[in-house]
Order: structure tokens, then C-alpha cells, then sequence
């Protein structure tokens, strides 16, 4: 492996971040899209030159931009993400029916190895399928058919599907999570859903064994031991042993457990990488610290991660795509905020640098592999 | 006589302005120009538009309803036709060329 390309998305463009193996001196190109909002780009990675990225803003609504050379040119691709059939209304915040409605893509995860073939993770929460790179779109509609959609309800942020996991080991499993209604599985190619939310405990729901209205911010699964995911929910990181069938929670010793991000070490899937945020109202780090926090035994130890990170005044928050490792040894980890900082890590997270200062707010940060 | 009756089967060159961001995505100038057979009306123009300039499809209207989008506006001859019906007809001095289909986005925010 030559180099790290690190894919980053912003309230008003996307840049694209480059080293060499050493990580230590990085270009900055951009802004693409200016003006726009950039809520995920993601490489395919069967060919890193193919990436996709998603477009948007409040005027303009949803463009998809798709690049066959690594981010240095783009073309726009399909943007009709209609959902099959009548979708029919899931909950809005005052529990009152609300039709289902596209907004935006939050996420994009292309196929293992085919890269004409993506997954796009939307809002409101629905699940699209490109085989033609991105010119057509449809929907897998199982998911949002799921028997308990309709009782779905938007967290602060809206209602999407921000995460998508394929199961390397099983062509046919898959995961997503939404928020604010959790995690849920495939066996089956994405035809149906169940939900995987045993365990999962949220103090704004009077039933304590709810299995879905779970804010869910993120999961995260090792492809050397798939059966294993980590969470970060509203409150809580929690972990599954049994792909999603119960959970438990490994918040241990964090100063807090509430944040976004979640992301495990390419070469250890023991270990494991939070950034604590003060709590659901306060959206910055606590004291204005800026501490990643590292699990080396799978959860519930935890070690903060200072070296190189501002620990005075520090107000930013870290999103929950804006967070990623590349898979090096020793593995380097990115993290970008909504400060406009975009930092990173070659030795594990022992020492942090910040690679570019002064973009707009990040909404997602990405890696490539580079050979 | 109306303008429907005028403009049947005819082919109109009209004029169309694009907000900054739709022409960035776009490639094109600030103005470009849209043939439109038969009535003049916002829906066949807009239709037209995203006919010569695919990218801009669902970036105006909602993919799905076919809706203006709620921070876009359309202007004509100094006169907000936003709220005007999609098929209703678009002012002469459009149909003829000698004004602009003004396609905005909206002031939202400081």
C-alpha cells in the first residue's frame, strides 16, 4: 500500500485528503461541489477510482455525483429515489401520522466487489440499490415494509438510514441502522428485514424492552469477526456477539456514553475508538476536551487519547460518519468536526495531528486504501 | 384569441435564468434558452430544460410530486409566479423571447 485517501464531506463542499504511507504530509483538494452539502462520498472497494457521492441542499435537493478517477472529475448520475409502491406515513416527532418523504441521502456504501453496484441510505429511512453505477435507484422495500415501520419517528437530525454493513462472510446478510428506530438485518439479500434491538435499552421510551425507537447513531463490525458489532447509540455503547440478535453494553468507564462515531482498528477487532460527547443537549466534548477514547479489550475499559487534540475551549462535535480508520499497520484513525478540523492518527490513536484546520463543518470523513 | 390558441404546435426559443448553484451543476451560462412546442407554460418549460439539461432533474421540482421545490420562485416580467399553476401560460413578452423565466432560489437564512 502507497497511500491514504481520506473522502471528506461538508456543509458546503467535499475536499479530498492525500499521503503516503508514512501519513505524515497530506494534499488538500478542493472544494468539489461548492456550495452544497456534502453528506457522504464513499469509494467502491473493488475499484478505489470509483467513488460516489451525495449532493444536497435545502434549495436544490438531491444530486448524486459519481467519479471514475479517484475524485479528480466528477458526472452527475441518477437522483430518483422514489419509493415503491405507496409508502404510506411513519411517526413524526408529536406521534402523529407523517407521509413518508425523500429528503436526502445520508450514506453510500458500494458493493464489496462489484463497483457498478451501491447502497444508498436515505431519508426518511428507506434502503436503494444501484446496479448500473448510480444512474437508476430502487428501492428494497422490505425494509421500510418491515412490520414495524410505520412506528418509526425521526431523531433530531431526521429520520435516515446512516449506516449499511455488508457481511463479508455472508453475501446475503447484511446490516442497517436507522435513527430513531434501530438496527436491522437481512439474511436475505435484502428482501426482508427483522429487527435486531434485544437489549437495547432508551430512558425517552416508557416500554424499557421496546424493540425499535432506538436512536441508533452508528454500528461498526470487524470483517475478521463479523458476528461482532459495536454501537453507539443516543446513550450507551453497546456490542453484540451474535450479529445483532441481543446486545450489551460495554460503556464501562467513558466520562460519558453518549456521541456519534464508532469505529474499530483494522488489525485488532478488539479495539475500539469513541468520541465521548457531553450529552444529547450539549454537543461538544465535556470540560471543551477533545478526547477519543480507546477500548483495547472490546469495550467496557477505556482509555482517553489526548496527545495532539485540543484540551482547552474545545466546542466542536464529531459526527457520526466523520470517523474512520484506514488499514496500515500501525492503523491510522480520522476523525473530523463540526469545527472544521479534520485530524488524524498513524499510530493507533496514540498521537493525533490535525491534517487541515479551517474546512466547514464536517458531516463525514472516509478512507482509501491506496495501492 | 389566447395564447393557447396562438402558440399550438408552434415552436417557442425561450429564455430561461438558473440561480448560480443549478448553473454550476449544470455547466451552463447564467441564461440558456429552451425550445417549447406547443403552450408556454411553466411545466412545458421546465420540462424542456430538464430534457436539454438532465442534471438539473428534481433539482427545481420534487422528483416525486413534480412540485416546485419550497426555496425555489419563479419571476417573469417583474411578477412573481410562483404560486401560479404549472399549466397556466407564461406572460407573451416569455413566450416571444424578449423576457426571461426567471428560475430563483429563495432568501432563506442571514
Amino acid at each position: 500500500m502507497s497511500a491514504v485517501r481520506l473522502l471528506v464531506g461538508t456543509r458546503k463542499g467535499a475536499f479530498v485528503l492525500t499521503s503516503d504511507a508514512s501519513r505524515r504530509s497530506w494534499s488538500v483538494e478542493g472544494p468539489h461541489f461548492v456550495g452544497w452539502e456534502v453528506y457522504h462520498l464513499k469509494g467502491s472497494p473493488a475499484d478505489p477510482d470509483r467513488i460516489y457521492a451525495s449532493q444536497s441542499s435545502s434549495w436544490s435537493g438531491q444530486v448524486v455525483q459519481r467519479s471514475n478517477d479517484g475524485g479528480k472529475s466528477w458526472e452527475t448520475v441518477g437522483n430518483d429515489f422514489t419509493y415503491q409502491g405507496h409508502p404510506g406515513t411513519h411517526q413524526w416527532y408529536d406521534g402523529s401520522p407523517h407521509p413518508w418523504e425523500f429528503a436526502r441521502v445520508w450514506h453510500f456504501e458500494p458493493s464489496l466487489d462489484d463497483p457498478d453496484t451501491v447502497y444508498a441510505g436515505v431519508e426518511d429511512a428507506a434502503l436503494f440499490r444501484s446496479t448500473d453505477a448510480g444512474k437508476s435507484w430502487q428501492e428494497l422495500a422490505g425494509l421500510r415494509e418491515n412490520e414495524t415501520g410505520t412506528s418509526w419517528q425521526p431523531g433530531a437530525g431526521g429520520m435516515a438510514v446512516h449506516t449499511i454493513i455488508q457481511d463479508p462472510s455472508d453475501q446475503q446478510r447484511m446490516f442497517v441502522a436507522i435513527s430513531a428506530a434501530g438496527v436491522f438485518r437481512t439474511d436475505d439479500g435484502g428482501e426482508t428485514w427483522n429487527r435486531k434491538n434485544k437489549g437495547l435499552h432508551s430512558e425517552f421510551m416508557p416500554d424499557p424492552d421496546a424493540e425499535v425507537g432506538h436512536c441508533v447513531h452508528r454500528i461498526a463490525q470487524h470483517p475478521a469477526r463479523p458476528s461482532t458489532l459495536f454501537m453507539q447509540k443516543h446513550w450507551d455503547v453497546m456490542r453484540s456477539d451474535d450479529a445483532g440478535d441481543s446486545w450489551t453494553e460495554v460503556s464501562g468507564d467513558l466520562p460519558t456514553d453518549f456521541g456519534f462515531p464508532i469505529a474499530i482498528n483494522a488489525n485488532d477487532p478488539n479495539t475500539v475508538y469513541v468520541v465521548p460527547i457531553t450529552s444529547d443537549s450539549v454537543h461538544y466534548p465535556p470540560q471543551g476536551r477533545l478526547r477519543v477514547y480507546r477500548s483495547r479489550s472490546g469495550g467496557g475499559e477505556w482509555e482517553p487519547l489526548t496527545e495532539g487534540l485540543p484540551q482547552t475551549h474545545c466546542y466542536t462535535n464529531v459526527l457520526r460518519d466523520a470517523m474512520d480508520v484506514d488499514h496500515l499497520d500501525p492503523c491510522g484513525v480520522y476523525f473530523g468536526t463540526t469545527g472544521g478540523q479534520v485530524y488524524g492518527s498513524s499510530d493507533d490513536g496514540d498521537h493525533w495531528t490535525a491534517i487541515v484546520e479551517h474546512l466547514p463543518a464536517v458531516l463525514s470523513v472516509e478512507v482509501q486504501d491506496l495501492a | 384569441m389566447t395564447q393557447q390558441e396562438v402558440t399550438h404546435g408552434v415552436q417557442h426559443d425561450v429564455r430561461v435564468l438558473l440561480p448560480t448553484q443549478l448553473r454550476t451543476l449544470a455547466g451552463v451560462p447564467r441564461e440558456v434558452s429552451v425550445s417549447v412546442v406547443g403552450d408556454v407554460t411553466q411545466r412545458s418549460v421546465l420540462d424542456a430544460l430538464e430534457a436539454s439539461l438532465p442534471s438539473l432533474g428534481g433539482t427545481i421540482r420534487d422528483r416525486a410530486t413534480a412540485r416546485r421545490r419550497p426555496f425555489i420562485r419563479y419571476f417573469a416580467c417583474g411578477e412573481d409566479l410562483s404560486q401560479e399553476s404549472p399549466d397556466a401560460l407564461l406572460p407573451d413578452a416569455v413566450v416571444s423571447g424578449r423576457e426571461p423565466f426567471i428560475v430563483l432560489g429563495a432568501i432563506a437564512g442571514g
